[in-house]
């Protein structure tokens, strides 16, 4: 395949940045989306040039390190992948690709197509956690039961990785289907509960301080979510923000 | 230690939107009753408009309520819209937002502001006039003016066409705002599945019946 590759390049967080374009030739359809920019950072080294910087770990789509716009899509035109399970296949010979860093204030770009989402681990510090007893008189959790249906909706809330893509696909670059799904994993069990109050205000409230936009409901995050969390966990989110109003 | 829930905060501003776009959606719905009995009745038309615009109660509660909602309810939306852009400073360079979203849930400002020019002129047609009849000239109560005024103003074909290009705007407003606002009050389940189909139906059917009106009194005359 030979493609025309527009791409964000960026020195670093004060720089300007702007798109530039790389011709690239060579690519097969099974390859990975990674591994196609491999190729070309290895042309771009073997010329002396600077390497495109990309965020990438684990390549098996479970770690969430994996970011990147591509043609106006977060994680690529695919579906419930992130950009690393993304394969050249998704796309034609002659194509023209955009790509871009996730753009959001609250997710500055660090260099090139990498930034920087430490908003999501300050908001995951400010409650995204339970309080338990680590001195060795720890109940284990299976000893308290837990319905199939509350137990099945906190394992699909925790399959979210944190990757971003909501805040990126996002029109309004909100952080509400990442947040939403880390207080749902914890309100929907028993352990969770007890801190259920403090968790939703203070994850908010760091949230909101983050610059993150207002959630409109276009539903976009859920089409584009590689995990394909729900926004349900939106609405369980508002329900549990309401009720700790009241309370806290 | 924990945060105090604060007024600003992202969710409760959608739950006041959604609740003032509540208000405002259970508002249209007797709007367009009322209005729908002017193709049926003139008599009952004039009636009811004239018991609408003299009741004390309607008058001098239910109104200034209204007004609250429908100011309430675009400066929500143009402070929301102002946030959420700050919150993207860089635009991408290309962005497929038809891909994940609907037209109408990308575009609530742009179909809001054409509300908005509607209701100048809605007002300048018939709130302004009603205001200078009743408490400017101070003219006694008529009961019998209310069907000729309204047919009057569907005389101007180009007037007839923009409040129907509204309407159409409209619809698309309703179509994201009624499930929207459910989703924004923490509704998801089978009950609000229902009404979401509910709110689809009245983004329909709300708008072709004020289009329908709007057009039965441009071609009746």
């Amino acid at each position: 395949m030979k493609l025309t590759l527009k791409i964000w390049r960026q020195k670093n967080a004060q720089d300007k940045g702007g798109i530039v374009e790389y011709p690239i030739d060579g690519i097969e359809p099974d390859m990975s989306f990674l591994e196609m920019l491999d190729v070309l950072n290895e042309g771009l080294i073997n010329k002396g040039e600077e390497p495109v910087a990309f965020d990438h770990d684990c390549r098996e789509g479970i770690c969430g390190m994996c970011s990147l716009f591509i043609n106006g899509e977060a994680h690529g035109p695919d579906r419930g992948v992130t950009t690393c399970q993304l394969h050249m296949r998704m796309f034609k010979d002659g194509d023209t690709i955009f790509i871009e860093p996730f753009r959001a204030k609250a997710f500055p770009v660090i260099k090139d197509l990498v930034v920087d989402r430490s908003s999501f681990d300050r908001i995951q510090h400010a409650g995204g956690f339970i309080s338990v007893n680590t001195s060795g008189n720890t109940i284990d959790a299976n000893a308290i039961p837990v319905p199939k249906d509350d137990a099945d909706k906190s394992f699909d809330a925790a399959a979210c990785i944190g990757c971003g893509a909501c805040v990126a696909t996002c029109k309004n670059s909100s952080a509400m289907l990442f947040v939403s799904a880390k207080v749902s994993q914890y309100a929907l069990l028993p352990q969770g509960k007890v801190e259920a109050t403090d968790r939703v205000l203070n994850m908010v409230h760091q949230m909101d301080l983050e610059g993150f936009g207002n959630c409109t409901n276009t539903g976009a995050c859920e089409v584009e979510c590689p995990k394909g969390i729900s926004l349900e966990n939106i609405a369980r989110m508002n329900r549990e923000y309401l009720a700790a109003s009241l309370k806290g | 230690m924990a945060q105090s829930a604060q007024l600003n905060a992202s969710i409760l501003k959608k739950v006041a939107m959604a609740l003032s776009g509540i208000f405002l959606i259970t508002f249209l719905a007797l709007h367009v009753s009322l209005n729908f009995i002017s193709i049926i009745s003139e008599d009952v038309f004039n009636e009811a408009s004239h018991f609408m615009g003299y009741n004390p109660l309607i008058q001098y509660v239910m109104q200034p309520i209204l007004a609250f909602g429908v100011i309430f309810h675009f400066i929500m939306g143009f402070i929301l819209t102002a946030q959420n852009s700050a919150a993207r400073p860089i635009a991408y360079a290309k962005y497929n937002g038809a891909a994940n979203a609907s037209w109408s849930s990308r575009n609530m400002i742009i179909s809001g502001l054409v509300i908005l020019a509607f209701l100048g002129l809605h007002f300048y047609d018939f709130w302004f006039p009603e205001v200078a009849y009743k408490y400017i000239a101070g003219t006694a109560p008529d009961a019998t003016r209310y069907y000729g005024e309204l047919v009057h103003k569907f005389h101007d074909p180009i007037r007839t066409g923009l409040y129907c290009v509204a309407f159409v705007l409209l619809g698309f407003h309703l179509w994201h705002g009624f499930a929207s606002s459910l989703q924004s009050m923490g509704m998801h389940n089978k009950y609000s599945r229902f009404l979401s189909k509910v709110g689809y139906w009245f983004a329909v059917v709300v708008p072709a019946l004020f289009i329908i009106i709007a057009l039965f009194h441009h071609f009746k005359q």
